[in-house]
Order: C-alpha cells, then structure tokens, then sequence
C-alpha cells in the first residue's frame, strides 16, 4: 500500500476537515458538562434548529449568507439559556438521570416541532465553493472554509476560557464546585454563561453543518450520538481531550471510508469507541 | 410461592377479549400497546436498578432481524427464529454487558456505550441492505396457504394471545425477581457498588442476571412486533429514536411498579393515534412534540411516573425520589 497514493491522502485530508466539524459540537457539549454536570441530550437538536434558522433566512427570507450566520449564533445561544433556565435549571438538584432524560425529552420537542414546521423534506442550502487543488489532491473548498472556522472558533473559545475574567471562572468552577463559592463565584451566574456559550457553539456548529449537509428534522441523529462518543472517548468534560478525540474519529471514519464504505467506517467508529471505554473507562486522556 | 390471584384473573379476562369481537383497529392498538408494555417492562427490569441503557433498540432489531431473515432466506419459522433471535439479541447483550460491569463501566458512560451499540445495530442493518432492504425495510414472506400457524402469521386475535402470553411471562419475570435475592443486590449495588462487592455480593454477575432478562423481554417483543406488522425497519427496530421511546414509556408510567410500563405503553400508544386521528397526516411531528413536553414535564414534576402516583410509600421520605438512581 502506497501512503503517498493521492486516494489516500485525500482521505486523511477529509478525515481532518470532518475532525474540525465534530470538534465545535464536542467543546461545546464538553463546555456544559464540565461546568453545569449536565449531558445535554438534544444538542445535536440545538445545532439542527440552527441550521434550519440558516437555511430559512438565506433561502427563503432571501437574506445574505453573512446575515443569516450571524442571526443563526446569537438564536441557538439564546435557546441554550432557555434550555438551561427552563429544564436543566430546576432539575440539578436531581440525579443525573433525570437530568439527561429531560433533555431527551427536548429532544423529542425539537424533532418534532421541525417536522411541523417544515415537513420531513430535506433542505439544502445550494451553496458551494469550487473544489481547490493541492498537488494531487482536491479539497473541497467548503469544507475547508468551514474547517478554518471551526478552528477559529475552538481559538476563541480557548482564549475566553485563558484570559477572561468569566473564562477563569468557568474552569474554576469545572474544577472544583465546592470551593468556589466560597471565593465568591455565583455558581448560578456562570452555569448560565457556560449554558449561553454552548449554545453559541451549537450555532456555530449549524452553520458550518448546514454548507455541507441537507437539514430535514432527524438530521441530529445522524452527527448527535458521533459527538457524545467523542466526548466520552476524550474524557466527559475533558475539552482538549474531546478536540483531539474529534480529529482522531474524523480520520477514523473518513480512511474507514477509503478502504471499505462510510456505513462500514461509521461502524468502525462506534465499535472503536465502545473498545475505548472498555480500555479506558475514563476516556483516552484522562489524567 | 403463592401467586398473585388478582394479575391472573386479569390475563384470563384480557384474554377473552377477542371473544367480545372489538374492532379489528382497536385489535391494532392493544396489540401494539402489549408488546410495547413488554420491550418497557423489559427496560425498566435494568433501569430501575440504575443500567440505564439507551441502546434496547438494538436488541429489538437483532432479533427481529435475526428472525426474518431466517424466514426469508431459509425457510426456517418463526417459531424457531423468534428464540434463535432472543438468544442472538441475548449474547449481544452479554458481549457488550460483561465487560461493562467488569470494568465498571457506569452512569453515563454505560448509557452512551449503549447507545453506541444501538447505533451500531442500526447502521449494519442499514449497511446489510442486500438482505435487510436497508433503510427501506424488509417484509417477511406470505406463508402459503394454510400454512399461517407454520409462519406464525395469526390473525389479530391469535397475536393477541401471543402477546398477552408475552407479557404475563414479562410480568410473571418481574415478580419472581422482586422475591430474589438478585433483586436485593442489585438495589444494594445500585446504591454503592463498592460497599455491595465487600458483602460479598458478586457486582459483575448480578448485573449479567439482569441484563440478560431484560435484553430477553425487549427482544421478544421486538420480534414479535415485526411478526406482527409484517415489517421490518432499522429506525422503528434499531438506533436512538427507538431506545428513547422505550425508555419514554417506561419513564412516564412509573419504572418501578410492574405495571408501571405497561401504565406508560398505553399512554405512549394512546398518544400517538390520539393525535394522529386528531389532527390528521399534517401533524406528523404533533406525537413527538407532545411526548417530549410530557418527558420534560414528567421529570420535573412527577420523576416516578404515574405510578409513583399510586405508592402507598409517604413521599415525604425521599425528597428527591429519583427516577433511577445512577450507579456512581
């Protein structure tokens, strides 16, 4: 087997971009579990109803695509809050369990409200970029547009959690959520902040999503249960493990692809994931 | 033991209901009510000892599948396949669950390796689409004349009777359990697992016990269901959506109370042709909508399901009644 066959390298290549893509949905997930202690079971459903807000705007309110973007980040942020202050909120006191069936059942609330709105058809966006050629090996320019803003989004985010006075707070309270309180950080105020930036991050996630792939209602179930095993296999809560673990199933599935067929790839994945855990129940880089 | 006399005056009574000749589309909603009450029974026989698994799906699909493909490939009946099924779903269950529970893998790790499974069994039944039809779905061939009873394929009062046997074994498995000391351990491991290995109690095969009779009951049903439509899918048989509606059903009936599920099926069932009768094909998302607010709700206000509503047990015990309590 040849490694510089060009087949080959545009699968590592693919594997990467797709690494960047699930990378946004992991942070973000892993942002409110380390902080709040919470799997939000519907954020794949968070990202679905951005992507559909996207495609609403551009294509049928006819705005321009920056716009849509830009109204997409701050709406998904906004329903991240809702979901905290309304399900999440009055249930931390509560077992875990409870806690990640009720956003299962939001879950539910979303698919199902997507369906009535706007049937089970799938969307496209009908955007696209012209493929760009790097010695014998073609990217897609879309892909690769939405890689560097994927990559853009994990810098800003870590540079908010590094040096912001907020950011601090937040790893703190991840941390240790006993004693910051006592150092005068309002646990309830940050939850909020963490809840408002995962959504953000869902919203960034359905724009890059929706160049890519066609919205329909149940389009969550096809990036959801990928993004909680990267989660888990990065360590629940472990941001730079969830980032790195994202690249790693990315490549997984994108050379499973080269070889066999992506279902096969995607089966790969899920059986990697599941020996993952069984050799390290913790996920991979945990301390 | 002394069996309960009340439970079985009401399967003998369930049980004549056919006589009474109801209409073939109330058949339809029974039917489907029961063997759904026995996938959630089967479900919450793990769950309420703290296995909360998101991945039942895929034992209904392993055995399900297991069973058609006998049938149409080789010619072998269902009345073979549906055990050779439950066994497959069994040993999937045993592979994924022994090194679970050795490895302590628990609380939310554990639901989301199963949900990885549940994920895995519907991609292959995608995947496999030469023989399961694919996302399209697949039907069991027509049983030739007179042979029917051969294939297993009754008229509705002959699946209601398989049914209703389903789920008096399901039941019957519920009590019996309840009266075991498998039940007292798991309670105890679900509490603190390492406080239960120090008396003794052997964490790992407890948990296997369980497991494989709850992966039994679901996939029982499972095939039962898809001998009973007639069809095969990996979104209704397979994958999350499946699994979160069976713990749904289970959840808001109560998991703790042996008719709990069955209590949470009827809603779920009644539910859905409520308000598929109501408002019609346009409401497609109507079902989905409601039962996730009711989710929500039933979290916030009601975590022990409606037949927590019915404990004689004084609530003001346990402030925080938990709907599972997760093994951590």
């Amino acid at each position: 087997m040849d490694l510089l066959d060009p087949f080959f390298l545009e699968a590592l290549v693919n594997g990467i971009l797709l690494g960047g893509v699930f990378a946004l949905p992991a942070l973000g997930l892993n942002l409110v579990f380390g902080v709040v202690d919470v799997v939000w079971l519907c954020y794949a459903e968070l990202v679905m109803v951005g992507m559909y807000a996207a495609w609403f705007l551009y294509t049928q309110a006819g705005w321009p695509l920056w716009a849509a973007f830009a109204v997409c980040l701050p709406l998904v942020s906004l329903l991240g809050l809702l979901l905290h202050l309304l399900v999440v909120k009055p249930l931390l006191n509560q077992p875990p369990i409870n806690q990640v069936l009720a956003t299962g059942g939001v879950l539910f609330v979303l698919q199902g409200a997507a369906t009535l709105a706007f049937r089970t058809d799938f969307r496209s966006l009908g955007v696209d970029m012209p493929p760009m050629e790097v010695g014998d090996v073609f990217v897609s320019g879309t892909k690769l547009a939405a890689f560097c803003a994927a990559l853009l989004g994990a810098a800003v985010l870590w540079a908010f959690l590094k040096f912001t006075y907020v950011g601090v707070a937040i790893r703190a309270i991840a941390r240790d959520r006993e004693v910051m309180p006592l150092m005068g950080v309002d646990p309830q105020r940050i939850y909020l902040i963490a809840s408002a930036v995962g959504g953000a991050l869902a919203g960034l996630a359905a724009c890059l999503l929706v160049v890519q792939l066609d919205v329909h209602p149940f389009v969550g179930l096809s990036f959801g249960p990928i993004t909680f095993m990267i989660c888990v296999m990065g360590g629940l809560g472990n941001m730079l493990g969830g980032f790195l673990a994202a690249f790693l199933m990315g490549l997984i599935i994108s050379v499973g692809g080269f070889w066999g067929n992506t279902e096969y790839s995607y089966v790969i994945a899920f059986l990697f994931f599941i020996l993952t855990i069984f050799a390290r129940p913790r996920g991979l880089f945990a301390r | 033991m002394k069996l309960p006399l009340l439970p079985i005056l009401l399967l003998v009574l369930l049980a004549g209901v056919p006589l009474l000749s109801p209409p073939d589309y109330f058949m339809h909603l029974l039917i489907t009510a029961l063997l759904t009450a026995v996938m959630g029974t089967g479900w919450a026989m793990m769950g309420r000892f703290g296995l909360v698994s998101f991945g039942h799906g895929a034992f209904l699909g392993a055995s399900a599948y297991t069973m058609a493909l006998l049938w149409n490939e080789l010619g072998i009946t269902p009345w073979l396949g549906i055990p050779v099924g439950v066994l497959v779903a069994v040993l999937l269950g045993v592979l994924l669950g022994y090194p679970c529970f050795r490895l302590r893998v628990v609380g939310h790790y554990f639901a989301l390796v199963t949900l990885a499974a549940g994920e895995i069994v519907r991609i292959l039944v995608t995947a496999l689409r030469e023989h399961t039809g694919g996302s399209l779905g697949m039907t069991p061939n027509q049983a030739p004349p007179g042979g029917g009873f051969l294939a297993m394929q009754f008229d509705k009062a002959g699946f209601w009777w398989v049914a209703l046997g389903a789920w008096g074994l399901a039941l019957l498995a519920w009590w019996l359990l309840d009266r075991s000391m498998t039940s007292k351990a798991l309670a105890a491991i679900a509490e603190d697992e390492d406080a239960a290995a120090s008396v003794g109690i052997q964490v790992t095969r407890e948990k296997l016990k369980i497991t494989v009779i709850s992966v039994a009951f679901a996939a029982l049903a499972g095939a039962l269901m898809a001998q009973y439509r007639m069809y095969l899918n990996p979104e209704s048989l397979s994958g999350l959506g499946i699994s979160l509606q069976i713990v749904f059903s289970a959840i808001a009936g109560g998991m703790y109370a042996p008719f709990g599920p069955s209590i949470g099926a009827v809603i779920t069932i009644g539910l859905e042709e409520a308000l598929r009768f109501g408002f019609g094909t346009e409401f497609t998302g109507g079902a989905p909508l409601v039962y996730g607010v009711l989710l929500v709700l039933f979290m916030l206000f009601l975590p022990r399901g409606i037949a927590g509503l019915l404990e004689r047990r004084p609530q003001a015990r346990k402030p925080a009644a938990p709907a599972v309590q997760l093994a951590e």
